[in-house]
């Protein structure tokens, strides 16, 4: 991320690239910039905000789908002592608004081999014993973008239950605003993630279906329709796609199966 | 009847024998046992600095939680868990400006004004459930156990919270005369094991453990029942190596007091999880034809 | 042993500080040494909690920060419920060990734990003595 010189027109018509195109007469609104005050237009994201006051993101920036976890950010309403948190890509920015980035949290992430550590909640537990370090006072919760419940899932973790955890954090986009603000030091965002490791690698019954595909796969049974493929032209690919037979939407279940099964 | 229920962390796993033969007994005397929703840790010790209100917010959220339930009372069997939710609560109580504070910083919470009791199980048993009529439901009588019931430090200390007063060990001695077990005097039945200090010093080298198995043997004591999962690590799962470097002259095998009552009220021996003990505990029940299959 | 008290040694400051953190005034202190008395710990320390409460008494800072007494402490209020002055010694204990911890210095490195210490203990361990241990 760096700075730019500030478009000398105040409200541009048309922005072009990563830049918003604003409709005629677009109102701004202040915001502070690290600090800086900028005159932006309303109804933008944080993101494209700074975007339309000269920033560059050259990191910090992922998805803009509000999913990738890379553009997390602090911010305090001028006036009022209280900290809010959202993602750059989906927060629109209000007018009074102080910004911050945490692109990146210099959080602890512990070296495993998945395979060796074993399914029991100790192996969590010696991998991040700074859980225990939790004081309950459920900052992270506050701070996640995400509406996970922070606290529910480190507690989940000290009592040893991996399901609860896995599940409570299975929205978590390692954006690490929780350890930002964790006076226990604790990467929560980490540890939910070996949570979910483990639960899906010892815990959760295997899919006996995915196991005779996989099998199928191996075995080179598509490996004919593949190399079929790869020798059609761009404009008999996008024929067949088009032509592809689809489950109707909404059918019942079982109640459909395609006329062509020689790939079931 | 129903009472709330806080378990705490180890109950969970490391010290299930303590939560579940607990559980199970109550249910066994007709109690609807609920444990209370979306409960964090406790904070196991409470902070003894003047100025420190943080680590009041864990055991506080634990309380809201049965607040929010409409819970009036609140039971707890870790000695660990009852002082820092009962010193906490007591806060809440009595101190006007932390009160506000610590209610004024959850500001995502409703606010807490001491409104739940914390009561320890042996409390609860005695006044839910009374000594005759525990007596009356005994299937199994300890018959010949020579218990000694060892309390440590967080069930009595300080006075403000503590289940009984020092040198008082009424509640867990009635309980034992209740199941026809043999209760002994106990000078150690609340001196400190050592509790987080094993994390300072090397296994079975806990000089607070080791005097306290060598006075109970020394006493005549075959039995320690206790109500702590970090008094049982030490003086329990650290006894062998306690022994092998000399430390104790003898084993003496070590119970939570829960395990003994689920046993005399003839539950399934299952549920008293003596896997999690040290093996000599199982044997000396098995030894003296306690134990009930399912 | 004896201890030389000057104004070298001596500061006024972290008695009163001493006295904040705890909550207590550790001048009330007569040096009855029942504290000593209840220690379960007292073989494993160092100084006795009644000579740390007279070192208390003079505020003899460098000499309280480095004797290991309140780090052997393990806060089970024997010696508070016991001392005929009502001092709540185990919170002059904490105040202590806060000392040290509240500078960012911990007495244990949860990550310098062995895993197989960490996977043996009960919960309820870790998370009293990281209290106790850590800042």
């Amino acid at each position: 991320m760096c700075e730019t010189k500030q478009k000398t027109q105040a409200t541009p018509k048309v922005a072009t690239g990563d830049r918003a195109i604003l409709p005629e007469g677009a109102k701004t609104i202040p915001v502070y910039i690290m600090g800086k005050k900028y005159e932006v237009p309303e109804t933008l994201t944080i993101m494209k905000a700074m975007e339309f006051a000269g920033f560059h993101f050259l990191r910090g920036a992922g998805c803009r789908g509000g999913i990738c976890g890379a553009c997390p950010t602090v911010y305090r309403m001028a006036g009022d002592y209280k900290l809010h948190f959202g993602l750059a890509c989906q927060t629109v920015v209000q007018a009074d608004m102080y910004l911050a980035q945490i692109p990146f949290f210099p959080a602890n992430r512990a070296d495993y081999s998945i395979e060796e550590i074993g399914g029991l909640p100790e192996a969590i537990h010696a991998l991040y014993p700074e859980l225990f370090r939790c004081v309950a006072c459920n900052q992270c919760t506050k701070a996640c973008p995400m509406d996970v419940d922070v606290l529910g899932y480190i507690s989940a973790l000290k009592q040893g239950n991996i399901e609860k955890a896995a599940k409570l954090s299975f929205d978590c986009i390692q954006c690490g605003l929780c350890a930002s603000r964790c006076m226990g030091e604790i990467p929560q965002y980490h540890a939910a993630q070996l949570a979910r490791r483990i639960y899906g690698r010892y815990i959760l019954p295997n899919a006996e279906h995915l196991k005779t595909r996989v099998e199928a796969i191996e075995a080179g049974h598509y490996d004919a329709m593949l190399a079929e493929l790869e020798q059609m032209s761009k404009e008999d690919l996008e024929k067949k796609y088009v032509e592809r037979e689809r489950e109707p939407d909404f059918a019942e279940v079982g109640s459909w199966s395609p006329a062509e099964t020689k790939y079931l | 009847m129903k009472i709330s229920y806080y378990p705490g962390c180890t109950l969970k796993t490391k010290a299930k024998n303590l939560d579940i033969a607990a559980v199970a007994s109550l249910e066994a005397l007709g109690v609807e046992v609920e444990e209370i929703d979306r409960w964090n840790c406790c904070g196991a010790v409470h902070s003894l600095t003047a100025d420190d209100l943080i680590h009041q917010v864990g055991p506080v959220r634990n309380l809201i939680r049965a607040k929010e339930m409409g819970a009036e009372k609140l039971i707890t069997l870790c000695s660990m868990c009852y002082n820092t939710l009962a010193r906490a609560n007591q806060i809440m109580k009595t101190d006007p400006v932390k009160r506000d504070t610590i209610n004024r910083f959850m500001d995502e919470e409703i606010d807490y004004n001491g409104e739940v009791e914390v009561v320890h199980y042996l409390s609860f048993l005695k006044e839910a459930i009374g000594w005759e009529k525990l007596k009356q439901q005994v299937k199994v009588p300890l018959t010949g156990l020579k218990i000694g019931s060892y309390y440590g430090c967080t069930l009595q200390r300080p006075a403000e919270v503590g289940i009984e007063p020092f040198g008082h060990f009424e509640l867990m001695n009635d309980m034992f005369r209740s199941l026809g077990a043999t209760v002994m005097g106990f000078a150690d039945a609340d001196k400190c094991c050592g509790s987080y200090q094993v994390l300072s010093s090397a296994p079975g080298e806990n000089s607070a453990s080791a005097n306290i198995i060598n006075t109970a043997a020394g006493q005549g004591i075959e039995a320690l029942a206790t109500s702590c999962p970090l008094c049982e690590f030490n003086l329990g799962k650290q006894q062998q190596q306690m022994l092998d470097k000399g430390n104790i002259e003898q084993n003496v095998p070590t119970y939570y007091f829960s395990q003994l009552l689920a046993v005399a009220l003839g539950l399934d021996s299952e549920l008293c999880h003596f896997e999690l003990n040290d093996r000599q505990s199982l044997t000396l029940l098995e030894n003296k034809n306690y134990l009930v299959a399912a | 042993m004896t201890l030389p008290i000057s104004d070298q040694s001596l500061s006024l400051s972290s008695i009163a500080e001493i006295n904040t953190l705890s909550g207590e005034n550790v001048k009330v202190c007569m040096q009855c040494a029942t504290c000593t008395g209840m220690c379960p710990m007292a073989q494993e320390m160092d100084f006795s909690p009644r000579k740390v409460m007279h070192f208390a008494q003079f505020g003899l800072i460098d000499k309280l920060l480095e004797i290991n007494t309140f780090w052997k402490c393990a806060s089970c209020h024997a010696c508070s419920v016991k001392c005929p002055r009502g001092i709540d010694i185990a919170k002059v204990m904490e105040a202590l060990r806060q000392q040290t911890l509240r500078k960012s210095k911990n007495h244990i490195e949860p990550s310098q734990m062995a895993k197989e210490t960490i996977t043996e203990l009960p919960q309820i361990a870790l998370v009293a003595g990281f209290r106790k241990f850590t800042s």
